[in-house]
């Protein structure tokens, strides 16, 4: 029989924590969707995510049922784009975004990621006309999500794909000022990274992965900030191991609900991700842990210490829990999307700096982040640029989704509701970085040795 | 196939006897019973056993719910597996 305490620890995590499974993504390989004509190829693009994964969504609420554990959000990745498409002889990719698009509405997901490239070392002919649709393509889509790896520790960082996707985030802006600028909220610029990231918008399914596949990603941080708060006091060898302790019992339910579905849709299972992923919700917050573990607001000298530490216990505690680790695995600080995150920048706590400098020791990067709509563009691939040479030298995956909001300014703030929340507009350094940019080119690989 | 019920809410009279009834109709063995009264909340823990079950797992969860919401406390109908996972290694 159960210990009684054992069993209400679980209900309470869920009912009143906000524990649920974030997200299953299902993973769906594209590479033999390729065609020379993009009518064909997009056919074959929307028949196969349709046919792999029409199961998935009542999968998951039949899990969901079952075990009483929320599963929030329903996924697909897919093959970056850029490869497939590649071969047609369309010169306008957008057409690809709105197969993707249909193919997401008609099996009932919400977003779909792999509208992407990888450059980290240069372009290819498919790779440059994927990035010049960006723009077009999250402006005429709600689902699709975009993602471009500019960088990584072997190839360096590609400084002309850096220059562009400023560019490329102004013109995203532009063309939905209507509505707050929402298509940069399904654009990230990585460095180094994951090939199966089951989290938005940074998802797609990797050249080294298999034809189809189930990743999940689970979600905590009030469960976490909950059992910290009963510690007050307590030496943070104390706090690690409390996490430690939390992170096994959260990444266990989502190795449980990852076996489950991979059986019930007879697809391998690829990862568990151990990121502790926040909500605007009330009680969901990564910052809440951060300022239970001392700190009058997130933000505050030593925070980046203590998201050091949370981090790093979150993975111990995560990696025996789960029988496969990876994806970004860590805890994300994206602002819009974290009640204690926004609170901390609209109260001044917390800069662009400061983030920065957190991403040192966390994933992912600098997430949901909303700045004056008149920063140049070259300010923004500075930013990128800046966050890529932190993954780089790091060796850790770092990414940048920033949100220049037109007609807005410091102070201002931006709703976006659901699960995007709302976003207080940061400052920006407003000092020029446009020669720095404008020179182009790559910045080596960093050395591997004598590490200092 | 096992599950776990875990009744929470206001102690009163017949909330034991609701939820048995409700299992009985659908051929739920109970394999284990714990009750206890926590902070003044009736918690009852319950391990059944669903081979026999006749009707549809959701059924089951629906009945029990309703049983719950004339008592005004709170039934939940999970797969045991959430709770070992968690719990054991």
């Amino acid at each position: 029989m159960f210990n009684v305490n054992d069993v209400l620890e679980t209900i309470s995590m869920i009912a009143q924590e906000n524990l649920d499974i974030r997200t299953i993504t299902m993973g769906i390989s594209l590479r033999d969707c390729a065609s020379d004509s993009a009518k064909i190829a997009c056919q074959k693009i929307y028949d196969k995510i349709c046919r792999y994964s029409q199961n998935l969504v009542k999968t998951g609420e039949d899990i969901e049922r079952d075990f009483g554990i929320p599963i929030i959000n329903k996924r697909i990745s897919v093959t970056p784009i850029a490869l497939i498409a590649e071969s047609s002889d369309t010169k306008d990719y957008s057409v690809f975004a709105k197969t993707m698009e249909d193919a997401a509405k008609s099996v009932g997901v919400n977003f779909i990621g792999g509208f992407s490239a990888l450059v980290h070392k240069g372009y290819t002919k498919g790779d440059r006309l994927l990035i010049k649709a960006i723009p077009e393509a999250l402006s005429t889509t709600e689902r699709v999500c975009s993602s471009v790896n500019v960088a990584t520790t072997r190839a360096g960082i590609n400084m002309d794909a850096v220059r562009e996707m400023g560019l490329v985030i102004k013109e995203c802006a532009e063309k939905t000022k209507d509505q707050d600028a929402v298509a940069c909220s399904k654009l990230v610029v990585f460095a180094n990274v994951p090939e199966d990231n089951p989290f938005m918008a940074g998802a797609f399914h990797g050249v080294g992965e298999p034809e189809c596949v189930i990743n999940v990603g689970v979600s905590g941080p009030g469960v976490v900030a909950h059992v910290l708060k009963k510690l007050k006091g307590a030496d943070l060898g104390t706090v690690a191991e409390t996490i430690k302790k939390t992170a096994f019992k959260i990444t266990r339910m989502g190795q449980l609900v990852a076996q489950e579905a991979s059986s019930r849709l007879n697809v391998p299972f690829g990862i568990v991700d151990l990121s502790l992923a926040p909500t605007p919700a009330i009680g969901d917050s990564v910052a809440h842990i951060l300022e239970a573990m001392g700190f009058e607001k997130c933000g505050a000298h030593g925070t980046t210490a203590a998201l050091a530490l949370l981090n790093d216990a979150v993975k111990k505690g995560g990696v025996m829990a789960s029988s496969y680790v990876g994806g970004l695995s860590g805890a994300f600080i994206p602002v819009s999307e974290d009640a204690g995150m926004i609170e901390a920048a609209m109260c001044g706590a917390l800069s662009i700096e400061k983030l920065e400098a957190m991403t040192c020791v966390c994933s992912v990067g600098l997430d949901m982040i909303a700045i004056p709509g008149d920063t140049p563009a070259s300010t923004i691939s500075a930013i990128i640029a800046d966050e890529a040479a932190i993954g780089v030298v790091n060796h850790k995956t770092t990414a940048v989704r920033i949100i220049p909001v037109p007609g807005k300014k410091e102070g201002d703030v931006v709703e976006y509701g659901g699960l995007f929340g709302k976003a207080p507009i940061m400052r920006v350094n407003p000092f020029s970085s446009e020669e720095f940019i404008n020179r182009g080119g790559r910045i080596p690989a960093p050395l591997q040795s004598l590490k200092n | 196939m096992k599950a776990v019920i875990t009744v929470l809410g206001q102690d009163k009279i017949g909330i034991t006897a609701a939820i048995t009834k409700v299992l009985a109709e659908t051929q739920v063995n109970i394999l284990d019973i714990s009750q206890t009264i926590m902070q003044n909340l009736f918690t009852m823990v319950m391990l059944v056993d669903l081979t026999k079950l006749n009707c549809e797992f959701s059924r089951l969860g629906e009945l029990l719910e309703e049983a719950g919401k004339k008592l005004g406390v709170e039934v939940r109908l999970q797969r045991e597996e959430i709770f070992t996972s968690m719990h054991r290694i």
